[in-house]
């Protein structure tokens, strides 16, 4: 029972790292219409950011982590800005090349600033934790700060998008560019700011995602980019609730197939079943099925 | 304009046709020799028109006439290559379309482009984007301003939606509503943007007798509560002739004929151009 409900921990804290950056992925491309292959490399910049204030500025943990929220909010501006919009009206093909392209400037920038070297990133969160069942089960304190972020930024964001002007303004482009614009919504304001929200849910899921795992590297952030886009097609790509509830599963998938199959087939375990959902449903648990008009 | 000095019953220029009430005020809309070519296409060539203050006014012709590109160029979705368009005495030359409809022009569209995945409401809403403002921290840490904010385009919301007698439709998603309540909804959308003209693109497109009787009846009834002009693109004969004050006929891009209904009906060019050339009786 204890080993069962440890592992179910640790799948709802990694899935909720991985809903919290699928949703970046599926927010920017239900506005912008592209994959942002850049997205998990800003998680590793945030991560960056975190250690280098609180290892070299001595700056307190929370108070990092709120540096780099600001930060990777501004790159997300930035790289929209800089490399995205000059794109607006090119081919889907000529942008995805240019994500992959920002993706392998953040990895070479970080290696020129930070090193090839491994950092070890201590925790931002530290009060011990707490333990259930007479001490058998342990739930490290990085664990409950990650599953209630994820609470909390699946909350918030929810809401913002269904009952706020600017979240209004997002499903509508999201749904139709032209259409919006005529009734006089600002279409490069809204993806802009959409790359901002991005950006800064990757910066929490950075801070996270490295609290638990402690090493930090400049190629820290595309495996759970990967594995975070597979989440967003998982529940159905440009969806917020199918990017929360893909991010949970993949992370319990993970975890469960790691620790009952195999440690070694764990990865391959959540690809096979995204092979699977997607040759039942094509446009992923939650996403609408949209038939061609003849 | 040289455009058919000979036939006498067609009023050049189309200011003659302003109804009497708006004379003497300041027109809302005036293109002059508005034109666009795609490639070697003139699309629209040398097109003029002036829209009153509070008019209603058809656009008609054939189908490929370029109906469709007049309201394009008309709310900036393309720039003309050639004439200028002026929007309340001013130039929007370089406009860009979210420009263009803050300064008071507003469409609907011929195939409908609703935004299907939000419910009537919040459609209306996009519509009150610019309207009802708030910040964006405000909307974030949910200050005051947020919730009044809020309020006051719910309220306006549902003011909009009882002309068509839709309250109750308000959580409906846009996408599942019957065909003719997703044209009202559209035109309700655009006039949430507080336009002072709204754009028609084939209102009546798919609506039975009796609905585009009752369209007719709407579209008096919102010119006269919102005071705004109209132009509409349709193919339903009756309900333009029913509706609008002045008519301007284009085909090949060109406009062939301005006038009111009457004059419009009995113009031999009109009739040409909808049903070929009469032949000569031998």
């Amino acid at each position: 029972m204890i080993p069962f409900l440890t592992n179910l921990v640790n799948g709802i804290s990694l899935g909720s790292v991985y809903a919290i950056i699928a949703l970046g992925y599926s927010m920017v491309y239900g506005v912008a219409k592209m994959l942002n292959f850049a997205h998990g490399d800003v998680i590793m910049v945030a991560a960056y950011v975190s250690f280098t204030a609180t290892q070299y500025w001595g700056v307190p943990p929370l108070v990092s982590v709120l540096m780099s929220m600001v930060v990777c909010t501004l790159l997300g501006i930035t790289i929209e800005g800089l490399a995205y919009k000059p794109l607006r009206q090119a081919g889907s093909l000529a942008v995805l090349i240019t994500a992959i392209g920002v993706s392998y400037l953040l990895q070479n920038l970080a290696l020129l600033i930070w090193g090839a070297n491994p950092k070890v990133f201590t925790s931002v969160v530290d009060f011990g934790g707490i333990r259930l069942f007479g001490g058998e089960l342990v739930i490290s304190d990085e664990i409950i700060v990650t599953i209630i972020s994820g609470i909390a930024v699946m909350l918030l964001l929810t809401w913002f998008t269904g009952k706020t002007k600017m979240g209004r303004a997002m499903r509508a482009v999201s749904e139709d560019k032209g259409a919006a614009q005529l009734m006089g919504i600002n279409v490069n304001f809204t993806i802009s700011l959409t790359f901002a929200i991005g950006s800064f849910l990757a910066a929490i899921a950075g801070v996270l995602l490295c609290s638990s795992y402690n090493t930090l590297m400049p190629t820290t952030g595309s495996m759970p980019g990967i594995k975070a886009f597979t989440a967003a097609v998982f529940g159905g790509i440009g969806s917020i609730p199918g990017a929360m509830l893909g991010g949970l599963l993949l992370g319990l998938i993970e975890v469960f197939g790691g620790s009952y199959v195999s440690t070694e087939l764990a990865d391959a375990l959540v690809f096979a079943v995204l092979i699977i959902i997607l040759l039942l449903k094509p446009a992923g648990l939650l996403g609408k099925n949209v038939q061609e008009k003849v | 304009m040289k455009l058919n000095s000979d036939v006498k019953m067609v009023p050049v220029p189309s200011h003659s046709i302003i109804p009497e009430r708006d004379s003497g005020k300041p027109v809302v809309l005036e293109a002059n020799h508005l034109g666009i070519q795609f490639g070697g296409l003139k699309a629209v060539d040398d097109f003029n028109l002036t829209i009153g203050r509070t008019e209603i006014a058809g656009l008609i012709g054939p189908n490929g006439a370029g109906k469709t590109t007049v309201f394009n160029l008309l709310t900036k979705v393309y720039q003309p290559t050639t004439g200028t368009v002026l929007l309340d005495g001013k130039d929007t030359a370089g406009m860009s379309v979210v420009d263009a409809n803050r300064m008071g022009i507003a469409r609907t569209f011929q195939n409908i482009r609703l935004f299907d995945k939000m419910t009537v409401e919040d459609n209306i809403r996009i519509g009150l984007h610019n309207q009802v403002r708030y910040g964006m921290l405000p909307g974030i840490l949910r200050l005051p301003s947020y919730w009044q904010g809020e309020k006051k385009q719910h309220q306006r919301a549902m003011e909009l939606l009882h002309i068509f007698n839709m309250e109750d439709l308000a959580d409906v998603r846009a996408g599942s509503l019957p065909y003719g309540a997703q044209r009202r909804l559209e035109i309700l959308r655009a006039l949430a943007t507080n336009p002072k003209l709204l754009l028609l693109d084939e209102p009546a497109a798919g609506m039975n007798p009796t609905e585009t009787e009752e369209l007719m009846r709407t579209i008096a009834r919102i010119r006269d509560e919102f005071q705004i002009a109209i132009l509409l693109i349709e193919h339903d004969m009756s309900l333009v002739m029913g509706v609008c004050e002045g008519i301007c006929v284009l085909n090949f891009g060109r406009v062939i004929a301005k006038g009111t209904a009457e004059q419009i009906q009995n113009d031999p060019v009109v009739i040409e151009a909808y049903l070929g050339k009469q032949q000569e009786e031998a």
